[in-house]
């Protein structure tokens, strides 16, 4: 007889083998025992909660979990998102899927590229006093002050990399002395940027002009006219770029379609 | 020479012609200005409630970002950074309870207690490059050029952040007379410009403003420097207003005393930035005959 299956936090439902250690944990004041090693969504739904807020990619980047927490003994507030931190015995936590922000209205089109611009939407800017409680919020470990302070400072390049990690959990804007909506800002700064200021990829416009021009409109009415056994066999022998391969030192043998 | 540097955001922004003006004449003396690799705003304003700690954090993170790069010194050129971060750190340094407060709350940086010294451009360029070096590389004298020097508050006061002893008056008149400008003393340089009142009771604001530009013009000046962004507002940017409301009787023409360096040192338009002075600073120098016509009008 084979030994049986070991089976903890597979799926989204938990199902706890016979012996399995389980922790005592807070949700929202209430004490619940739920498996270790399970993801604070994980264990949440263990628990019995169904979320309607507070769960959306389950993998780290909708922004629409993230959770404070304490942890026994420690008088600090600790950040993180439901779907990637592991629960730890007697932490309290409440989940905070949504945070009121003001967002300013704007045209993203007739908006001028500059600092002043950005300050006249969002003049709060000027109330940070530097507390970092922003940074220390941040699930993403994105340095809020930082992205805050470019801003600030008018550059706004800077900003946009600083900010790049942002996924708009609103928790930065839930620790504000100054009140600021930082996501929202830096989410302009970056439209700002993308739109105006970086380079643009030529070689992308080109591509794009070319397929608009109906170049490969043939070729891709045959692959869909094609039956399956065809395109699984000219699909198994298409030529592939090597793994690894330094750019620009490989080209196909077949160039029609470039 | 390396030598760390606070800008502030004023500079970035608004005073362009403040910053770009000291870092090309820096790097003509063969000084490396080098900005601070992380730096937040200054706070602007010291405040003086007895238990308002928090608007002491914001100079206190930028000491400790100077101090954890491994500088002993920052220099400043706006009056404003200059107030806020020196008094900050004197702060830091006398009153133990409030340091460990302060330290306490901002438990992920590390400790301070004062070990970064703030230095004033000003008082930089009389200790470091010295009156006599600069005497020495000036290419464009000023010739004479009767100047005022206008501190306003935040360079003199409090006594104990002072860029000098009370009553000195003398860094920026050395200054001008390193450039080979004659000082012009005046009775208004350390009267307040008005300040944030601009906004808030601005007939008050004018009227003082007013008062310090006749002041100089009487006393023979024939240009202003000054060394802050908001004295700049309201002493150039509202000059206009106070010559049509027949409150002053002419224009004077107002610098950045960084401006006044760039062009003495001979450095072209791009580093004085001109562009960003009010109308009349270009050609009242043009008339003086210094090479500062920008083809590059921003
Ligand atoms: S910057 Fe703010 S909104 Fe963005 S991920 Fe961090 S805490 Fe969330
Ligand atoms: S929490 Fe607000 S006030 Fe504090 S540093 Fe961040 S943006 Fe500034
Ligand atoms: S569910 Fe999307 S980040 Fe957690």
């Amino acid at each position: 007889m084979s030994a049986p299956v070991k089976q903890v936090a597979t799926g989204d439902r938990a199902i706890l083998p016979e012996g399995a250690k389980t922790i005592p944990i807070f949700v929202m004041g209430k004490r619940y025992e739920v498996p270790e090693t399970l993801t604070i969504m994980k264990a949440m739904e263990y628990a019995g909660f169904k979320f309607l807020r507070g769960a959306g990619c389950r993998g780290g980047i909708c922004g629409a979990c993230p959770t404070v927490y304490r942890r026994e003994g420690d008088y600090k507030l600790y950040f993180g998102l439901a779907c990637q931190t592991v629960v730890e015995p007697n932490m309290y936590l409440a989940q905070i899927p949504f945070y009121p922000a003001n967002r300013a209205v704007y045209d993203i089109e007739k908006i001028e590229p500059v600092a002043d611009a950005i300050h006249a939407l969002y003049p709060e800017l000027f109330r940070c006093v530097a507390c970092n409680n922003c940074t220390k919020a941040c699930p993403m470990h994105v340095e809020v002050l930082d992205y805050i302070s470019a801003i600030k400072q008018g550059d706004i390049a800077r900003a946009a990399r600083i900010s790049f990690d942002c996924i708009q959990c609103g928790m930065c804007a839930s620790r504000c002395m100054g009140e600021l909506p930082q996501y929202h800002i830096a989410q302009l700064v970056r439209r700002i940027y993308g739109k105006y200021i970086q380079p643009k990829a030529e070689h992308l416009q080109k591509r794009v002009t070319q397929i608009e021009s109906g170049r490969y409109d043939k070729a891709l009415d045959e692959l869909q006219k094609m039956d399956h056994a065809r395109l699984e066999k000219i699909y198994k022998e298409r030529e592939r770029e090597p793994d690894m391969v330094p750019l620009g030192a490989w080209m196909p043998k077949d160039t029609q379609y470039l | 020479m390396k030598v760390s540097y606070y800008p502030g955001c004023t500079l970035k922004t608004k005073a362009k012609n403040l910053e770009d003006a000291a870092v090309s004449s820096m790097a003509a003396l063969g000084v490396d200005f080098q900005e601070l690799q992380r730096w937040n705003c200054c706070g602007a304003v010291h405040s003086l409630a007895d238990d308002d700690l928090i608007h002491h954090v914001a100079p206190v993170r930028d000491l400790v970002r100077a101090m954890d790069q491994g500088s002993r010194q920052v220099v400043t050129l706006c009056s404003m950074c200059y107030n806020t971060l020196a008094r900050a750190n004197l702060l830091m340094r006398n009153d133990e309870v409030k340091r460990k407060t302060i330290n306490d709350f901002m438990s992920e940086e590390t400790d301070y207690h004062g070990e970064v010294e703030v230095v004033h451009f000003l008082n930089f360029l009389r200790d470091t490059v010295g009156w006599d070096t600069l005497r020495s590389r000036v290419k464009a004298s000023l010739n004479g050029m009767k100047v005022a020097s206008y501190y306003g508050c935040t360079l003199v006061r409090p006594a104990d952040v002072a860029i000098e002893p009370a009553g000195g008056g003398k860094v920026m008149n050395e200054f001008i007379d390193a450039l080979g400008g004659s000082p012009v003393d005046f009775a208004a340089s350390t009267v307040c410009c008005g300040s944030y009142q601009i906004l808030a009771h601005p007939e008050a604001a004018l009227e003082v403003i007013g008062r310090i530009i006749e002041s100089a013009s009487s006393a023979g000046a024939e240009a202003l420097i000054l060394s802050c962004p908001l004295c700049e507002y309201n002493l150039a940017k509202k000059q206009a207003e106070l010559v049509s409301s027949g409150k002053i009787s002419k224009k004077l023409p107002v610098y950045y005393f960084t401006q006044l360096l760039a062009i003495a040192l001979g450095l072209g338009p791009e580093a004085s930035r001109l562009d960003l002075n009010e109308a009349g600073s270009v050609e009242f120098l043009k008339a003086k005959n210094f090479p500062v016509e920008s083809g590059a009008r921003a």
